[in-house]
């Protein structure tokens, strides 16, 4: 089963306007930069990017161009402004987002990992003790009061519990250090961070791969994400990029 | 209401090592940004294991030059080391080990704290936006045995932050066992804050008073020992 496609551009050729992309990578590790900028060039819009802790704060360039070119409607994260308040009012998304222009929506990190891997593994919601005590408990942390719909709790032997939803993102890009033609990928240390359960939660994956390699290549005790989460395979160089958030 | 008043206490490097003293030898934790980080700095040759939720075990020290691997970095994107039986592992994994109650100390810093174990740490009112950077905070509120607080007493313009009431949105409720600051280490208890040590120089009545809620001082208050 081939699933390497030959160009960047043309693995992404069908994502819609307004379509759901995962976007995983921790801060500067495990972005899928390349895929990025193949939808910046392709120029799809009202897309809802989500992510899992900061990998566009990682990738800033990306970002603004995104926001510059009006390419987003909504972020999903748990990190995803700057720490510093002076820099983030410099900043073209937390001005977007501070004028309602663009809808951020958070969640604590842990809860994110598990919205996606329920969301591969078939759990439509769970319960987690994370949040309680905090306005996560209460409601959905967005920008746009509208949409601060309340969440359900329960208390489960004594402790309360807030359910949380899986996501299910129409496409996830990941990054892989390795992968072989049939989507079999290998990431490399922290750079692994959000990309494998994303790849499993998305109705489509596809994934960039630093090194391209026959089956077999691969030994199959060091297969980090199996081939059956991934659709598509796209060769690309090896990024270079600042390791800084600031 | 504000006490104004600035004590010249520890550093913030100081800080940190005090909390390295406190963790105990056997002991897996996890260090979040601002002082907590400094953590990492003292405990060289100590049988402590730091988990870092980007998705490592045995985080190593803070890269540098040649050493530099942009595929290894820490929760506060500094580039990292291993050492001998570090290992990787992917994010809900991480938080499976966080919240699954594996991790035995967390150490966070905090904008405010209260006298009920209660803090804020996500978000500053002052910035503005209802959102803000959650991040691991809460999963390591939720999950570690031990959640130990390491900040400075008041803020730079001499404000309280150990409160009677947090103003400050909440990161977890009744969560917080230690607190250590650049004057002193108090314990949180059903009680209430029980100063247990003071920094050379600093005294009981010192603390209290850059202290919102009454602190109740430990019959043993000692000087911190470094």
């Amino acid at each position: 089963m081939d699933k390497v496609i030959p160009g960047i551009d043309e693995a992404i050729k069908d994502i819609p306007d307004g379509a759901t992309i995962a976007v995983p990578g921790f801060f500067a590790a495990g972005v899928p930069r390349f895929l990025l900028q193949a939808i910046i060039r392709k120029g799809i819009k009202d897309l809802t990017l989500t992510c899992g802790c900061g990998p566009l704060l990682g990738a800033a360039d990306e970002l603004k161009t995104l926001v510059k070119n009006g390419q987003l409607k909504k972020v999903i994260d748990s990190y995803g402004l700057f720490r510093s308040a002076s820099k983030g009012m410099q900043d073209s998304f937390e001005q977007a987002v501070r004028a309602g222009e663009i809808e951020f929506e958070v969640y604590p990190m842990g809860t994110m990992a598990e919205k996606y891997r329920a969301a591969g593994a078939g759990i439509p919601a769970f319960f987690t003790p994370t949040g309680v005590g905090s306005v996560v408990e209460e409601g959905v942390v967005t920008n746009i009061e509208d949409n601060r719909r309340p969440k359900e709790t329960r208390i489960i032997e004594g402790r309360k519990y807030v359910l949380e939803y899986a996501l299910k993102p129409d496409y996830a890009f990941v990054h892989a250090l390795v992968g072989d033609r049939e989507g079999n990928l290998r990431y490399a240390k922290t750079a692994r961070n959000f990309n494998h359960v994303m790849a499993t939660a998305a109705r489509t994956t596809i994934a960039e791969v630093e090194k391209l390699v026959e089956p077999g290549e691969l030994d199959g005790d060091d297969i980090h994400t199996p081939g059956v989460y991934v659709r598509r395979v796209v060769k690309v160089p090896r990024p270079k990029f600042a390791i800084t958030i600031d | 209401m504000s006490p104004k008043i600035k004590f010249r206490g520890l550093s913030r490097e100081l800080i940190a090592l005090r909390v390295a003293s406190e963790l105990e030898d056997g002991t897996y934790a996890n260090l979040g940004i601002g002082i907590p980080t400094l953590v990492s700095d003292w405990i060289e040759g100590r049988d402590i294991v730091l988990q870092s939720e980007i998705g490592m075990l045995k985080t190593g020290p803070l890269a540098t030059g040649e050493d530099i691997d942009q595929d290894l970095i820490n929760a506060s994107c500094q580039p990292v080391t291993e050492l001998p039986g570090s290992c990787y592992f992917d994010i809900a994994e991480s938080f499976g080990m966080i919240r699954g109650g594996h991790i035995d100390v967390a150490v966070m810093g905090a904008l405010q704290i209260n006298d009920r174990g209660d803090y804020a740490g996500w978000s500053n009112p002052a910035r503005g936006l209802f959102v803000g950077n959650i991040g691991g905070s809460m999963d390591l509120c939720a999950g570690a045995r031990k959640l130990f607080i390491a900040m400075e007493h008041t803020t730079r313009d001499g404000e309280y932050k150990v409160v009677k009431e947090l103003s400050y949105p909440a990161t977890a409720l009744s969560k917080v066992n230690m607190l250590f600051t650049d004057l002193a280490v108090i314990e949180i208890t059903p009680k209430g804050m029980v100063l247990k040590e003071v920094a050379p120089g600093i005294s009981a009545e010192d603390v209290q008073s850059v202290t919102e809620p009454e602190l109740i001082v430990s019959p043993d208050l000692k000087e911190i020992e470094l």
